[in-house]
């Protein structure tokens, strides 16, 4: 009988402490996030040194709960699989010395994985992954199209050259007033209006799968300095619903320009943005005649932060035989390349 | 009874382990270098070289701040997740109070050790040893150390102060002490980890997950946003 394998995840690169364990790299047996949005809130952002100094006082409760929720203790474990970038770096040294700490302290193996690979493996705790695959990954600080051709090797096919989505989506709340964070509010208007003001797609040179978001984000902003100017009301459901078109446009036609030529066999969604609802249902829609590929998104709580996604990367990392010493340190510019 | 200590809450970064009546080991540098990709290997190298393992350790202590935030962080997670996975006992010390305990042993009179803080402020506090007990005269603080000292004259002993960064206000001192101040040598400066051990020795684990260090200061967010929503800010 082949013994099963136990990855613990740790994830401490924003603003959520999270612990999780997984089994044989694609059973959740715990996933414990603790979230500090109500604390950042007041502040319109996620505020790094807050931020860090929430993390120290939550590490080792989460580490309890999810050791309780998976039944399980230190010698069980064969690797702890720690988030070493990128993020907020004050953030990341939180979660990569608790990882030190314990690895060194039960001597167990100690793996680092790239946020963003995390984000991917999201989807292998969904279903298991077939290569080659293309992932759309959508958050906060990243927007990039990543193929890979097999298990733990990452290809960045195009990526965004200003802002992420997530910041376009973030900046755009804002000039609508919207509480933080204004993403899913900005999704919640979009389903109520509709795409009336023509904003521009950025669409680049031929050929390039690269994303730009910071010329639909002056748009936007023009737009609303414009109307106000002439005294004209706009709706903010209809400025959500034709910003969110925009982005969504871009995001889903490069996509599967891409899925046609790099003949993968998945598509995966990624990232915090994928909890979007029109993101989702367009993407749906795209591949709906595409029987031959197989778009996966996560569920909701497995497209945010968190660490079971990291356990789920470090799971393979860990097979490919990537190790960290005790000197490892978190990297907020880590590429995802590097442990190709 | 084998205790840890860990100290990187300033550019000094230590580690020692104590047992019994003895100091095994301790390791200690003054350097502008990377806490966290040093601290751990330097712990695991100490415990090597002195042939222990970290199942063998009955206490953890750490220097909790004040300091540099990120720095103080560091050993306050390690010594945090090792004390609570070993469970054992986790101890924080004041990283003033480590300096303030090695550099005033003899000392005859109240000690003031100090970090700088920028725009002439200081952490610092005061402490006495009385019959052989590093005791707390005043307690840790952040001010500007020109009204520190302004505020030392009324003291009828002398003061000795120590510290790194002694030199940057070494001369505000003497300016309002004259010779009641005394500035300790380079030696008695850094934090010596085996008193940190030391002073821990003694004292009852504390909750280890609501551990945090003492920063002193509020986050600069947080004490903007008290004060513009007109709550008294307490950093
Ligand atoms: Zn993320």
């Amino acid at each position: 009988m082949i013994k099963d394998q136990w990855i613990m995840g740790i994830e401490t690169s924003c603003d959520e402490t999270a612990v999780a364990i997984i089994k044989n790299g694609r059973e959740i047996a715990a996933n414990v996030v603790a979230s500090q949005i109500e604390s950042h809130k007041r502040f319109g952002g996620v505020v790094p040194e807050i931020a860090s100094r929430h993390h120290v006082e939550q590490i080792t409760l989460i580490i309890e709960e999810a050791l309780k929720e998976a039944n399980l203790t230190f010698s069980d474990l064969d690797a702890i699989a720690v988030t070493e970038g990128p993020g907020l770096v004050g953030a990341l040294l939180i979660g990569v010395n608790a990882a030190k700490a314990l690895a060194f302290a039960h001597n167990i193996p100690l793996v680092p994985v790239h946020h963003i690979a995390g984000h991917i493996y999201a989807n292998r705790l969904v279903t298991e992954l077939r290569f080659p695959l293309l992932s759309l990954v959508v958050s906060g600080g990243h927007t990039e199209l990543v193929y890979m051709k097999e298990q733990g090797h990452f290809e960045v096919i195009g990526e965004t050259r200003d802002d992420a989505a997530g910041e376009a989506y973030d900046k755009v709340a804002r000039t609508l007033k919207l509480p933080y964070p204004g993403g899913p509010h900005i999704d919640r208007l979009a389903q109520e209006g509709s795409d009336t003001l023509n904003l521009p797609r950025a669409w680049l040179e031929e050929g390039s799968y690269d994303f730009s978001f910071s010329g639909l984000k002056s748009a936007v902003i023009n737009t609303v300095h414009n109307a106000e100017q002439r005294g004209e009301i706009i709706t903010p459901e209809d400025l959500a619903a034709s910003f969110q078109e925009s982005v969504i446009e871009v995001l889903v036609k490069k996509t599967v320009k891409a899925t046609a030529e790099y003949k993968v066999k998945q598509v995966l969604l990624a990232g915090g943005v994928a909890a979007n609802k029109g993101l989702r249902k367009a993407l749906k829609t795209a591949f709906s005649d595409k029987a031959d590929i197989d778009l996966v998104i996560p569920p909701l709580n497995l497209c945010t932060d968190n660490a079971a996604m990291i356990a789920a990367a470090g799971s393979i990392m860990f097979e490919k035989g990537i190790r960290a010493d005790l000197t490892l340190n978190a990297n907020p510019g880590l590429e995802i390349e590097l442990y190709n | 009874m084998t205790i840890l200590a860990i100290d990187t809450s300033n550019y000094p970064l230590g580690v020692a382990l104590i047992e019994d009546n003895q100091v095994l080991g301790e390791y200690i540098t003054n350097l502008k270098k990377n806490h966290s990709v040093r601290i751990m290997p330097a712990i695991q190298t100490l415990m090597k070289d002195c042939e222990r393992v970290p199942a063998q350790l009955a206490k953890i202590v750490v220097a909790k701040g004040p300091g540099s935030y990120t720095g103080v962080r560091i050993g306050v997670t390690i010594a945090k997740t090792m004390a609570w996975s070993l469970k054992i006992p986790l101890v924080g010390i004041s990283s003033l109070e480590i300096i303030a305990a090695g550099a005033g042993r003899y000392f005859d009179g109240y000690i003031s050790p100090l970090f700088d803080a920028r725009r002439g402020q200081i952490y610092t506090g005061l402490y006495e040893y009385q019959c052989g007990e590093l005791t707390t005269v005043k307690n840790d603080r952040l001010v500007l150390s020109a009204d520190w000292a302004e505020s030392l004259k009324e003291l009828e002993k002398p003061i000795l102060f120590a510290g790194n960064d002694l030199a940057l206000h070494q001369a505000v001192i003497k300016d309002a002490l004259s010779s009641q101040a005394v500035f300790a040598a380079i030696t008695e400066h850094n934090p010596r980890p085996s008193e940190l051990a030391l002073l821990g020795k003694n004292k009852q684990g504390e909750d280890i997950h609501s551990f945090v260090p003492n920063y002193i200061r509020l986050a600069e967010a947080e004490a903007k946003w008290l004060e513009a929503n007109g709550k008294i800010s307490k950093g």
